[in-house]
């Protein structure tokens, strides 16, 4: 590590304004902090003299740590779901994975490259240190979107995201919207085509020239889908191979369904390891679950084939789409939910009745958890000014009182 | 009465006391008065540099309140005014001349401008501001903290001789003359003394900052727009008793030197405003590379010089050494497992197997906007909604920060929160600057 060191010190003076490479002094900044922690210390007088050892880049870290078994499951789910859309009589576990690798490494790549260079490029500009938000954003948008989602779709999206969501309000922090679901808001009502229906979420050709093929004319809709454009008279759910799926399936995550979001287990994993480290609100979490229970007993218990979703259980509209994946990683980015603690509550409730709400009456939308937790951005500072209101009041009865 | 404050931390370091009995006296040959350790107080010189002083004689006044005075620790000869840019006095220096002279004050009449003269009153805070009160106006109520709940602090009461509960009494009768209200004593379990006469009583459980005043004084009667309220410590309230028992004015004070830098933590007894090299020679872990010398604790002290020019600052009862950390050049620090990381934040788990620590004195990251949300809340105990406070003081927004209760914090009771912040960003700074802005607004 000395010898890295050294070579940092030796380039650094090469970034710095005057150098040579100054223009890239915010992503030399964005390395050097990334290998070594900054040795920068404490006012000597008026601050705190020690500081806690947690920093944004180890909360973001563990971020993209709780979204690895999503990620890793949905790895394997796209080459498995390949599998059955091929028609395979074996499904053999490592060309699996290698299929399902090959598929998701390029839009992940792709994300990063377009997002952290629209990112270096704002930090230089502002002469800042380079935010660590997009590590989180940047695995986030592939997971979200459909595989078959096209790779300029991905970029374009990213860099609207980025740009119009993020940076012209300040950056990490600033931003009222999360930055990945508005990435994924703009390509599924730019192009709904491609990014709902029955062709996006199983992918059908080779992955980089890998894997085989499937059939031409090959469609397969995700469980809600299937939901919303049925007559509403009966609730089959099929997978891929014109097989029944089961809650257990649902939950286990085999089914068709946006790359990252499908395994409940795994989503179960990674809220464990957000609250386990504190980093998401547990009260979010919890409340949204609520929520969508609270409101998905009350659609079952007015079901009607008017509105086929409705057929659907309480239980079953938390496992089934984005619910779960939305409530553990999208409602609970601190900067766009309700940042007071009474706040968290309601904030939590109404996302996850909204995502029940609008997937179950609206048939035009098989999915609501995107758009819930959206709306529920643009309230969050509005539940915090109640929240804060009434601590205001309490304070200003106090000084009448006297 | 009992309060229990249910929030904060208590910060474990290496190098604490055991034993809070000074182990020797140290009587240095030069001291100094420091006024910015005097928030408020415009420093004007009543001495010029050579001439005597005795203990107790004036050395500055507040050019605002002339009547508010800061005295010698020492009797001895004014050896320099050491002053910094824009010719703002940065300290007085004295130099011991061996005589033992002690100024005598006239007590037979305790109030407020005897305070002021011997210095007392500048060792108060008026809340709010935190600032030195200003004698013309009548407290609402008094506070007094009997505790010190900060990282590594002495117990406040070891600043008390065998006779403190008379002398707090009659410091207690004095100063309720000069309130219409009460004078509170907050005190921790740990206080034998019983109650003193004439004060309200009150004891409080809890983590740090349960010994902070502000954090007392908002659980029990929350300061409103308007108010004025004096805060102080137990060692200054025996002071002031000790003033008016004995007539003269008592520099004495045991230092706590501690830390994990510290070879052997002691307790010292010496004078206010004692040279810091005194009290460290030969105590000093310097094995490990640069140290950051604070006089105070790791929240709320000034990092001071070892060299001639480093003086005990207010409120003069604790050293603590840290590493600077300067040159750690830690590797990949963002992912570290080592237990020996300090933090209150589980995004750390392995930190919860160390019992103390030994932290230095880095950032431990880099500057951002308010990400998380939350973490101030758990380190502020008080009603408060500290984030949108901030926020409002960073905007310079009045009607929001007075909304928010400006009026009820002082930047000691975010320094917890500034310690665990994620963005690192300088609350305690935030609130100094907003306190001294809206005062120059207001006022």
């Amino acid at each position: 590590m000395k010898a890295l060191r050294k070579l940092l010190d030796r380039a650094k003076p090469n970034f710095r304004p005057g150098g040579k490479f100054s223009a890239l002094e915010s992503v030399f900044d964005g390395f050097e902090t990334f290998l070594f922690t900054p040795n920068t210390t404490s006012a000597r007088t008026g601050a705190v003299h020690i500081h806690d050892s947690i920093d944004s880049k180890r909360t973001m870290i563990i971020v993209v740590l709780a979204l690895m078994p999503c990620f890793l499951f949905g790895i394997y789910n796209t080459g498995y779901q390949h599998w059955l859309a091929c028609g395979e009589a074996t499904r053999p576990f490592w060309p699996m994975v290698l299929y399902g690798l090959l598929a998701i490494l390029p839009r992940v790549a792709l994300t990063y490259i377009v997002g952290l260079g629209i990112e270096f490029i704002v930090a230089q500009i502002r002469r800042e240190e380079i935010q660590e938000g997009f590590l989180v954003t940047g695995i986030l948008i592939p997971m979200i979107c459909p595989i078959e989602t096209p790779l300029w779709m991905l970029c374009v999206a990213t860099a609207f995201s980025v740009i119009f969501v993020k940076e012209v309000f300040g950056g990490t922090g600033y931003n009222i919207f999360n930055v990945a679901l508005v990435a994924r808001a703009v390509l599924f009502f730019s192009y709904p085509a491609q990014m709902s229906g029955d062709k996006a979420f199983v992918a059908t050709g080779t992955a980089l020239g890998y894997g085989p093929v499937a059939p031409d004319g090959f469609t397969c809709a995700t469980p809600l889908g299937q939901i919303a454009t049925g007559d509403g008279t009966q609730l089959a759910l099929t997978g891929v191979d014109g097989q029944a799926l089961s809650w257990w399936d649902a939950f286990v995550g085999l089914i068709p369904g946006s790359f990252g979001e499908t395994s409940v287990i795994c989503i179960i994993i990674g809220a464990i390891i957000l609250i386990g480290c504190g980093i998401a609100s547990w009260k979010i979490i919890l409340s949204g679950v609520a929520g969508g229970l609270v409101m998905g007993f009350i659609a079952h218990a007015c079901q009607t084939p008017l509105y086929p979703a409705s057929m659907l259980t309480a239980f079953d509209q938390l496992l089934y789409g984005g619910f779960a994946f939305a409530i553990v990683f999208m409602a609970t980015d601190p900067v766009t939910a309700a940042r007071t603690e009474t706040g968290k509550w309601i904030y939590g409730f109404l996302v996850g009745v909204i995502a029940v709400l609008i997937r179950t009456y609206n048939n035009g939308y098989p999915e609501g958890a995107m758009l819930a937790v959206l709306l529920m951005n643009a309230f969050a500072p509005l539940i915090d000014w109640c929240v804060v209101n009434a601590n205001i009041r309490r304070r200003r009865a106090r000084f009448t009182a006297k | 009465m009992r309060i229990k404050i249910n929030k904060g931390l208590d910060i474990s370091l290496k190098g604490g006391l055991t034993d809070y009995a000074p182990a020797r006296t140290v009587m240095p040959s030069v001291c100094a008065v420091t006024p910015d350790d005097f928030p408020g107080f415009v420093p004007k010189p009543a001495v010029r540099e050579g001439d005597s002083v005795k203990v107790g004689s004036v050395v500055l006044f507040d050019k605002l309140h002339p009547e508010v005075k800061l005295v010698s620790p020492m009797s001895g000869k004014v050896k320099a005014i050491v002053r910094g840019e824009r010719r703002k006095i940065e300290r007085v220096v004295i130099e011991a001349d061996g005589t033992d002279e002690v100024l005598r004050y006239d007590v037979s009449k305790p109030s407020v401008q005897l305070l002021a003269e011997a210095g007392l009153l500048a060792r108060m805070r008026r809340r709010p501001f935190d600032i030195v009160p200003d004698p013309a106006v009548r407290p609402r109520d008094i506070f007094v903290t009997a505790f010190d709940s900060a990282p590594l602090a002495m117990p406040l009461t070891a600043q008390l001789g065998p006779d403190a509960p008379a002398v707090l009494a009659r410091a207690v009768k004095a100063l309720s003359t000069m309130t219409d209200g009460k004078v509170y004593i907050s005190h921790n379990a740990d206080w034998t003394l019983g109650d003193i006469p004439g004060a309200e009583m009150v004891e409080v459980t809890g983590k740090h900052p349960a010994g902070n005043v502000g954090v007392q004084i908002a659980n029990i009667a929350p300061v409103n727009k308007g108010d004025n309220l004096w805060a102080l410590d137990v060692a200054t309230l025996y002071k002031i008793g000790r003033l008016l028992a004995d007539g003269v004015y008592d520099p004495a004070t045991v230092v706590a030197v501690v830390g994990p830098r510290v070879l052997n933590p002691v307790a010292i007894k010496t004078i206010e405003g004692a040279p810091i090299a005194d009290l460290t020679a030969g105590n000093l872990d310097t094995s490990h590379g640069t140290l950051r010398v604070i006089s105070g604790n790791v929240l709320t002290g000034t990092a001071v010089s070892t060299a001639d020019d480093g003086f005990l600052r207010y409120p003069y009862r604790q050293i603590t050494v840290i590493d600077e950390g300067d040159h750690a050049d830690e590797f990949l620090g963002w992912a570290s497992l080592s237990p020996s990381k300090l933090s209150a934040s589980r995004a750390l788990p392995f930190s919860r197997l160390r019992k103390a620590f030994s932290p230095d004195a880095r950032i431990q990251g880099g500057q951002r906007a308010m990400i998380m949300s939350g973490q101030y809340d758990k380190m502020v105990p008080m009603d408060i909604m500290t984030e949108y406070l901030l926020k409002a003081i960073i905007a310079r927004n009045i009607d929001d920060m007075e909304a928010l209760g400006i009026y009820e914090i002082a930047p000691e009771d975010v320094a917890l929160a500034e310690f665990a912040d994620t963005s690192k960003l300088p609350l305690q700074k935030i609130v100094r600057d907003g306190l001294d802005y809206l005062r120059k607004e207001i006022e």
